[in-house]
């Protein structure tokens, strides 16, 4: 059975609707929000603050600490045990590494800067809405940062490329490449790779060709939603 | 430094002024949003008195009834304090306030009878239903005790049962069937600083408190769950006011979780 028609009917290239909001946690140094299609994540920015145990200072710059974690309630099946788990761990660390090549933290020798990743409710795409919003949380918190991050999967199904797979797709019977990408859009660099299943060296190529046209486009929301706080009569 | 604070705070309250510009009955703007994470959780809903952002969210599962209780189904309520809301709280083991905070919804939400624990048997001392209570702060700005509270009555009035099978569920597919509840009961913590007797705090407040009092209250206006807490002592005449302030403003309150 070929895969001709996406599950929720949107074209391949088509993002699911985006809503992205700075400034949704007041008592963090920078937040943001990140809705794409159901999948919703919360960024918190605390920092630079001083770095506690000591021996973990870095004398020459700031350290950046990612922590993801999915709400209890927020998991497709069963309740999610609360807590760091293999996976939540490796998940914020592949975040750090996404996030890093932008920022400039020579300014912060001896400090932390925390970023807090909560995913309220998820369909699928879960590390790359978390990367999208704390790459917003970092702008707002004043961060110096070359380029904001933006974050996709995609996914090879039945040797089409599909932008921004939900959860559905995801389970596709016939299996499918889940390829979960970050980009710095600017010198079209990618920081965050990694696939589940098979993809063909053309698929591949086309795929991240497709995250980056996609990228763009997330940029594009991510940077209005910085500017939309500072708007004059904001509501 | 929360010395100099309370001596300013106390002197202001002499002249009837709260930081804010409050009065010392006065609730910031509550406002209650349900379904926030209705494709993952049964149940949810966001509450936000002022700036502080509470949600909650139930899950469902079919478990066995404890032994001591064989006819009916179980409930567990969790709350954690996030780091992301706010810089006081860190990442590790629940702290005690996390507990208390969970232990007083639980008792609140138990003691009122607003979930009928008998209809959530499915075959005596055999299979039940277990509802799993998550609550997590985005934003504290003060007065978790009641946010938190808030957040997980409405969560549980949102709930839909997910399709069971008798084997197993099907989270995927959600049924109409709601839960078999009650009469809803409102949290409400007063707070004494002074000689004063304030309703919703903020962060500044809650730091210099002399005690409180949490009082889950019934729709009829009983007392269903209290809990006291701070370092200082409440006379009697003072928790008679107590009481009857939360019985005023229960009433108020109500009106924001129509549904």
């Amino acid at each position: 059975m070929a895969y001709d028609k996406r599950f929720d009917g949107r074209k391949f290239d088509e993002l699911r609707p985006i809503e992205a909001k700075v400034g949704v946690v007041k008592n963090a140094t920078g937040s943001a929000s990140f809705r794409i299609g159901k999948t919703w994540a919360y960024a918190a920015v605390y920092g630079p603050r001083e770095m506690y145990p000591k021996f973990k200072q870095d004398p020459e710059k700031g350290i950046l600490r990612c922590n993801y974690n999915m709400l209890a309630f927020s998991g497709s099946g069963d309740r999610v045990r609360p807590g760091t788990s293999r996976r939540s761990k490796e998940i914020s660390m592949v975040t750090e590494k996404a996030l890093l090549p932008v920022l400039d933290l020579s300014a912060f020798p001896g400090a932390v800067i925390d970023v807090f990743i909560e995913l309220i409710q998820t369909d699928s795409g879960t590390r790359c809405a978390g990367i999208c919003a704390a790459a917003m949380a970092l702008a707002d918190a004043g961060i110096p940062m070359k380029d904001i991050v933006s974050s996709i999967a995609v996914g090879v199904i039945d040797g089409k490329i599909a932008v921004d797979v939900n959860k559905e797709e995801e389970d596709y019977e016939d299996g499918m490449a889940d390829i979960a990408t970050a980009m710095t859009t600017r010198n079209g660099k990618v920081t965050l790779l990694q696939i589940d299943g098979f993809a063909k060296k053309d698929e591949l190529k086309k795929a991240l060709e497709a995250a980056h046209k996609a990228c763009e486009k997330i940029k594009v929301i991510q940077i209005k939603a910085l500017k939309d706080k500072y708007k004059v009569n904001a509501k | 430094m929360t010395d100099i604070i309370k001596e300013h705070m106390l002197s202001n309250f002499e002249k009837g002024v709260r930081f804010d510009g409050r009065k010392f009955d006065e609730y910031r703007k509550v406002s209650v949003e349900y379904g926030v994470s209705a494709k993952s959780a049964e149940g949810s809903a966001m509450v936000t008195i002022g700036d502080t952002v509470v949600v909650a969210g139930v899950k469902l599962e079919v478990g066995t009834p404890f032994p001591d209780t064989p006819d009916q189904g179980a409930l567990m309520v969790n709350a954690e304090l996030l780091p992301l809301s706010s810089p006081k709280f860190e990442a590790g083991p629940p702290s005690i306030y996390s507990i208390e905070l969970s232990r007083v919804i639980d008792r609140a939400v138990r003691e009122s009878h607003y979930v009928d624990f008998e209809k959530l048997c499915i075959k005596k001392a055999e299979k039940c239903w277990i509802v799993m209570i998550d609550i997590y702060p985005l934003n504290d700005a003060g007065n978790l005790w009641d946010a938190a509270a808030l957040a997980a009555l409405a969560a549980l009035k949102d709930v839909k049962y997910p399709e069971f099978d008798g084997e197993k569920i099907d989270y995927s597919k959600k049924t109409k069937t709601p839960l078999p509840l009650t009469h809803m009961p409102i949290s409400i913590t007063v707070m004494k600083i002074g000689n004063k007797i304030i309703i919703d705090p903020t962060t500044a407040e809650e730091e210099v408190i002399d005690s409180r009092l949490t009082v889950g209250i019934s729709e009829e206006g009983e007392v269903c769950s209290m809990q006291k807490g701070g370092n200082q002592g409440l006379t009697i005449e003072e928790i008679d006011t107590m009481v009857e302030l939360v019985i005023k403003k229960a009433k108020e309150l109500r009106s924001v979780f129509k549904k």
